[in-house]
């Protein structure tokens, strides 16, 4: 079944099997691998995308639900105003240890510095739990989307 | 590039790049690394100067986020004297005979190449020194170098590396004994903060890891195994899945009976693991589990109070007589801890892609050990080891899973079934959980004998671990050289074995993530009972004097008194252990200290204990692991990362339980990890001591689950002697 959206600002058309989770589609049919498989349950965060905005777990979604709308990936995630702010972060901060989790942590992130440009840690808190740091980069990635908040909020 | 054969001893020659540049290949002639008890190899790695005078440096290790890509290019870096930002690091191959070890394991790394990539960045630079020398015509002694340029001082005269490129290539290699490495107040790279090299990489999604690797024609499997570890494939509905959309193959793999190389198992293979995936929801396999099916959680708390009832079945350390001290003792302290299986949760699934020749394979892996897995694929496929190529990826996290190479034979058993066809195997998270070489289980009997003055004289512990034949199972064994037994006349430790179906491993810190529970939380119960703190106990055990105590065997480190008190009285100072008393009810503090891989750790932390809640709003933690830190960028993400993850094993609920030799955990729901919301302030410290530098990833977490559970003690009257830390505990 053919199935149109947005993939980091291009229009595309896939035939793809709409039950296809899309962080597989992503993977496989669309050449775009920064998204990661972690657990495929919804539980890790590390497939984290922006559809439409919204910070989705890529695992859990078919493509079929995607339909019309607009999916951003880590791949794009530079060129988002926000996002370039969180990237720059994350290596001013040198983040990553093994760095498996991280291109879910800058989408979880940024999807959280568009909705609430000043976290609080409790919001921090809140929005990132869903994301799991096997190698435990906390303290970091809290710093860094602060670093990223203040950088976003001058510019 | 252009590489010429080893010599027996071993010799630095440099050859000249098709594009100009030169390169340089060191396979240097080692002695005993820095660090006492570390293995020696010889060590080869690849320097290449660039046209443009860019220089690029061989990152020869496996990279699971312990900065080995950075860190090892940082010293041939350094003494090769070019400046950092003109360095590209280019992941090499895995091949030991061009490399020498290139594992990440034991935390073995820093100390065993402190020297010998700093000597292969000291010889490069000889060699372009003496080339300059030549082309000058004036003596080398005269030629220094700095931010890859020679220079002539009388004269004036300066150059780039780059131009001496050809003279470089046609000099005799030095020896690298005779080099002169920089004084450390020289460094300029070496313990500066270096930002990881795949940085950049990472944040903009780039394919670096096993899971990316793609090859044209590449296939994807899945490969389903018993659920019960050990049980026989018995029949399938192949044909079935077969017979399912993009199913391109499916075949039974006939294992070994060994978890360690193949395990009997139903490979699906389509041109999307996700359709893969999905045809396995189909499959149906009758397994013969009647050899496994016996294991349980309980059958192993039942079994392992029972050996400790029963008393050893062997003596690991006798020392002194214990039974007569204990006897003399004015006071006796016994206890019984019991430590649960783990899982290790690598945030990248385990994966590797192989094509298959006919008579040779390539592989591409995210492994922490390649040489192992070369051999495991070797037997298993009937090959040659040299028919064996290895590419090394980026990996999602080891934490010792991947020191195992069975998903390496795993992989290339199946593409031995489709010559000529890369085939990417990659687990689902469950299979992660069904096939993992999991932390031991463990269960402890420990008594102390107090004197009058309430000091610890004797000690004894006898554990039960998996095992069979007097042989611990792998990973779960309890080292002679442990504190407090080396620390005393009169020590015993004793051990009985239970049988397991499930595979153990190496854990971060393995062994010591178990006993730094047990142990410190057993002498921290010694500690009150003879009227002191903990801290206060260790430092009567340690003594004024600085002293070594040679390790219990030819691969523990020996133990230096002077350096556990350095990191002791620093974290004491770091949390105002003194002021504890001055805490807030249903708060307290609780300390740890620990020698493992080389390294001494002092850890003190604050728990906060609401009902059946426990917080841990701060942690502060001291190190030494020797005179230099490499890059302290990295060093504190080691410290931090061991902290948590120690917290989190006593306080996310982390234990794999097991019925009818079933793992019960599938997925982080049931086998959590720390959140987040769950982590502390961590004041890290390291000091400084006047010893070759050693490894960063271990040797931090053991002391910190024990503090955490004095810290429950101290806030609470509340003895943790099981865990995980359970709210019942508490309430
Ligand atoms: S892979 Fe999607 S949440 Fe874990
Ligand atoms: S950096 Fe390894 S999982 Fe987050």
């Amino acid at each position: 079944m053919a199935i149109r959206f947005t993939i980091n600002g291009d229009e595309t058309t896939l035939d793809v099997d709409p039950a296809k989770p899309l962080l597989w589609t992503l993977r496989e049919d669309i050449g775009l691998p920064g998204t990661k498989f972690g657990c495929g349950a919804g539980l890790c965060g590390a497939c984290t995308v922006h559809v439409d905005g919204v910070a989705t777990r890529s695992c859990i979604t078919p493509v079929g639900l995607i339909e019309g709308q607009s999916v951003t990936t880590i791949e794009a995630a530079g060129a988002d105003p926000v996002g370039h702010h969180v990237v720059a972060a994350w290596c001013a901060l040198d983040v990553p240890q093994c760095g498996y989790c991280q291109a879910g942590q800058i989408m979880n992130a940024t999807a959280l510095l568009h909705e609430v440009p000043e976290p609080s840690d409790a919001d921090i808190d809140a929005a990132m739990a869903g994301n799991l740091c096997r190698c435990a980069s906390y303290t970091r990635i809290r710093a860094a989307i602060k670093d990223a908040a203040q950088k976003a909020k001058k510019a | 590039m252009a590489r010429t054969s080893l010599s027996r001893r071993g010799f630095i020659a440099a050859s000249l790049l098709a594009g100009g540049g030169v390169a340089f290949e060191f396979a240097l002639p080692l002695g005993r690394a820095s660090a006492q008890g570390m293995d020696a190899t010889p060590i080869t790695a690849f320097v290449r100067i660039l046209p443009d005078n860019r220089v690029v440096i061989g990152g020869k290790n496996a990279e699971i986020g312990q900065g080995a890509k950075t860190m090892l290019p940082m010293l041939i870096a350094e003494e090769l004297d070019v400046a950092w930002d003109n360095v590209t690091v280019e992941q090499t191959d895995a091949d030991a005979t061009i490399y020498g070890a290139q594992s990440a394991g034991g935390s073995r790394t820093t100390g065993r190449e402190w020297l010998p990539m700093r000597q292969a960045g000291a010889a490069a630079r000889a060699m372009l020194l003496a080339a300059a020398a030549q082309e000058w015509g004036v003596p080398v002694s005269t030629l220094t170098s700095t931010q890859g340029r020679v220079l002539h001082e009388a004269s004036g005269r300066a150059a780039p590396y780059a131009t001496f490129a050809a003279g470089a290539a046609s000099q005799t290699a030095p020896d690298p004994v005779r080099l002169t490495l920089k004084d450390p107040s020289a460094f300029r790279i070496v313990g500066t903060r270096v930002m990881g090299v795949d940085t950049p990489a990472i944040t903009q999604g780039k394919p670096l890891f096993g899971i990316d690797v793609d090859r044209p024609g590449m296939l994807h499997a899945v490969l389903e195994t018993c659920p019960a570890v050990g049980g026989r494939f018995v029949s399938a509905n192949l044909d079935e899945i077969r017979a399912m959309p993009g199913i391109e193959h499916v075949f039974v793999i006939e294992g070994d009976g060994q978890a360690e190389s193949l395990l009997d198992g139903v490979a699906i293979l389509s041109k999307s693991w996700w359709s893969a995936d999905q045809a396995r929801l189909a499959l149906q396999v009758e397994w013969d589990t009647r050899a496994v099916e016996g294991y349980s959680t309980q059958g192993y708390a039942k079994c392992a109070g029972e050996a400790l009832d029963r008393g050893p079945e062997k003596t690991v350390l006798d020392k002194g007589d214990v039974a007569t001290a204990l006897e003399g003792a004015r006071q006796r302290v016994t206890a019984r801890y019991a430590v649960p299986i783990l899982a290790h949760g690598t945030l990248e699934p385990q994966n590797t892609t192989a094509l298959f020749t006919g008579d040779a394979i390539e592989i591409w892996s995210p492994t922490q050990n390649p040489e192992s897995g070369r051999a495991l694929v070797a037997a298993a496929l009937g090959l040659e080891k040299e028919a064996i190529r290895i590419h090394f990826t980026r990996i999602g996290g080891g934490f010792g899973r991947r020191l195992m190479g069975d998903y390496m034979v795993q992989a290339a058993a199946i593409a031995a079934k489709v010559p000529g066809v890369p085939v990417k195997l990659l687990y689902s998270r469950q299979d992660e959980f069904r096939r993992d070489f999991f932390r031991a289980g463990a269960w402890h009997e420990l008594e102390a004998g107090i004197d009058a003055a309430g000091r610890l004289t004797a000690f004894r512990d006898h554990y039960v671990t998996f095992g069979v034949d007097a042989e611990p199972s792998r990973g779960a064994e309890v080292a002679a050289g442990i504190v407090p037994a080396n620390l005393l006349a009169h020590a015993r430790i004793e051990q009985s074995l239970i049988a397991t179906n499930l595979p153990t491993g190496w854990l971060r810190a393995p062994r010591s993530n178990s006993l730094g529970f047990v142990l410190l939380s057993f002498l921290d119960e010694v500690a009150q009972a003879g009227g002191r703190d903990l801290p206060a106990l260790l430092l009567e055990l340690l003594g004024e004097e600085a002293r070594t105590i040679p390790g219990s065997g030819p691969r523990e480190a020996d133990f230096q008194t002077g350096r556990a008190r350095g990191v002791i009285e620093k974290v004491l100072a770091m949390a105002d252990w003194a002021g504890r008393d001055g805490l807030e009810s249903g708060r307290g503090k609780g300390f740890g200290f620990y020698f493992s891989h080389a390294g001494y750790f002092a850890v003190v932390v604050e728990a906060q204990v609401t009902g059946g809640e426990v917080q841990v709003p701060r942690v502060w933690a001291a190190g030494d692991v020797g005179s230099q830190i490499v890059n302290p960028l990295n060093a504190e993400q080691q410290v931090r990362g061991a902290v948590i993850e120690g917290l989190g094993q006593a306080l996310a609920g982390q234990e794999i339980t097991q019925a009818d030799g079933a793992v019960e955990q599938a997925n982080f729901d049931t086998h959590p990890f720390m959140r987040m919301d769950a982590v502390p302030e961590i004041e890290v410290a390291f000091v400084p001591s006047d010893n070759g530098p050693t490894g960063l990833g271990e040797p931090a977490l053991p002391p910190v689950v024990g503090a955490l559970v004095n810290a429950v003690f101290a806030a609470t009257g509340r003895r943790i002697r099981k865990l995980p830390l359970r709210e019942e505990d508490l309430v």
